[in-house]
């Protein structure tokens, strides 16, 4: 069974801990064993810590590293923000020895460790893709609905690709074909790729413009007629989730499925297991 | 007849240290802000804010709304035909803009929740009871759990300087 320090981050065990049930569950399934990064912190999200201090960005994200490191595991993430601190911070430390000196030295004088770079950082719809396989999750499906679905990348996942490497970020399939493996159909809409509104800091600071972005997503998604929104970013999920509340004048509102939570369905796995009392959007599917 | 702006070469090498180095290659065709999701809605040109740090136009690029409407989704930075690293010189930009005070409060909340909590968002008694229910560990295994842990993250943020930064606001 492969093993991987399981990385919680904030939104996920904090406000849709049902992504983490799921996640859990969903793993264990498929044979990969997920083991807890005892004391990690916030990855710290990129939106507000790189834009005040690329510094200690990195040196926090460095330290969460320095855990799994010790667990001698590499990191799996089921957030695209988390995902994008941790493996740019791997990668920046791996490729220039100036940067990585400076952090080590704060990270010796704060928990007495290292960053030695020898930690992965995975994504877990790019885990699901390249290790665990298409046949292998279409063995689990335990029939259920078809359901027509908009897939969300969200931006972090796969960009910047020159160094994440992990699917064509203008036209990719990865995450389309992990849902179409699960029973469902992944449906085209316009404009399918565009960011959801909420990163960069846009969401705490101009609520209303990370709202605007989401309201032409969520237009598009609804003229192309599908029932569920399916993303793989516990922040993408909460600014589709809250936002078709705040956005009023939706007459009609799409429930939103992490991933997770999607194979969760799919798999059969007790709908209580899902969380989904939670969601702003009631989930009947 | 309005008098020509000088360019200040100190600030562009400014920007180049900080991480973008990219900035001299944009040639202005504007693929940047044709791409840019957040411009659609609002009056944001990514395009002028390279041109400002290239030119070293501190002045109207620090104090602007603008560097904070980029949502850091990098399609300017996938479909830049010079290759240059957008969201890299806005965050150099950014990390300048905080240190002049121009530092918005929501986002001084969120540094200041990470730097003592370590976590963006908070634990709440709602949260643990669902947690329970889920089969979770009510507090997550985090630095939440573990106030050892939580000291090296408050060390790091004070060797940084970024306690002292957020409590500041910048200025």
């Amino acid at each position: 069974m492969a093993k991987y320090a399981f990385f919680l981050g904030c939104i996920m065990p904090l406000r849709y801990p049902g992504i983490e049930s799921s996640t859990r569950e969903v793993m264990k399934s498929l044979g990969v064993e997920l083991v807890d990064m005892q004391g990690a912190s916030c990855c710290p999200a990129p939106g507000v810590t790189r834009s005040f201090d690329q510094n200690y960005w990195m040196s926090l994200a460095a330290r969460n590293l320095t855990i799994a490191e010790k667990m001698g595991m590499d990191v799996l993430t089921i957030c695209n923000g988390c995902f994008d601190t941790l493996f740019e911070t791997a990668h920046k430390l791996n490729h220039d020895p100036e940067l990585r000196k400076k952090v080590n030295k704060t990270l010796r004088d704060a928990t007495g460790v290292e960053y030695n770079g020898t930690v992965n950082v995975r994504h877990f719809v790019e885990l699901l893709y390249r290790d665990v396989g298409l046949d292998a999750i279409k063995s689990k499906v335990k029939g259920g609905k078809n359901l027509k679905a908009a897939v969300h990348y969200g931006c972090h996942f796969l960009k910047p690709s020159n160094i994440k490497k992990i699917d064509d970020a203008e036209r990719p399939h990865v995450f389309d074909d992990i849902v179409e493996a699960a029973g469902m159909t992944s449906v085209a809409y316009k404009d399918k790729g565009m960011c959801c509104g909420a990163g960069g800091g846009v969401r705490a600071r101009t609520p209303d413009v990370a709202l605007k972005m989401t309201k032409e997503n969520l237009v598009n998604m609804q003229a192309a007629g599908v029932d569920v929104i399916v993303d793989c970013c516990p922040f993408c999920h909460l600014q589709y989730d809250v936002g078709q509340v705040q956005l009023k004048e939706l007459q009609q509102k799409i429930p939103v499925l992490h991933l997770s939570q999607l194979l969760g369905l799919a798999f059969g796995l007790e709908k209580d297991k899902l969380g989904l009392e939670v969601h702003q959007v009631k989930v009947n599917l | 007849m309005a008098e020509a702006k000088v360019p200040n070469p100190e600030f562009t090498r400014k920007v180049i240290e900080q991480g973008g180095k990219t900035v001299n290659l944009c040639f202005q065709c504007g693929t940047c802000t044709g791409s840019c999701p957040s411009g659609r809605q609002t009056a944001f040109r990514v395009r002028k804010v390279v041109r400002r740090a290239q030119l070293g136009f501190e002045e109207d690029v620090l104090p602007s709304e603008d560097l904070w409407l980029c949502t850091t989704c990098f399609t300017c930075y996938e479909r830049c035909p010079r290759g240059v690293e957008i969201v890299d010189i806005i965050m150099a930009l950014r990390n300048m803009a905080v240190r002049k005070g121009y530092m918005a409060e929501p986002h001084r909340k969120v540094a200041e929740l990470i730097s003592k909590t370590g976590h963006m968002v908070s634990l709440r008694d709602e949260d643990k009871a669902l947690r329970k229910k889920l089969g979770l560990q009510e507090t997550p295994p985090t630095v939440l759990s573990d106030p050892k842990m939580l000291e090296q993250v408050k060390k790091i943020t004070e060797l940084c300087g970024f306690d002292k930064l957020v409590a500041s606001g910048g200025k």
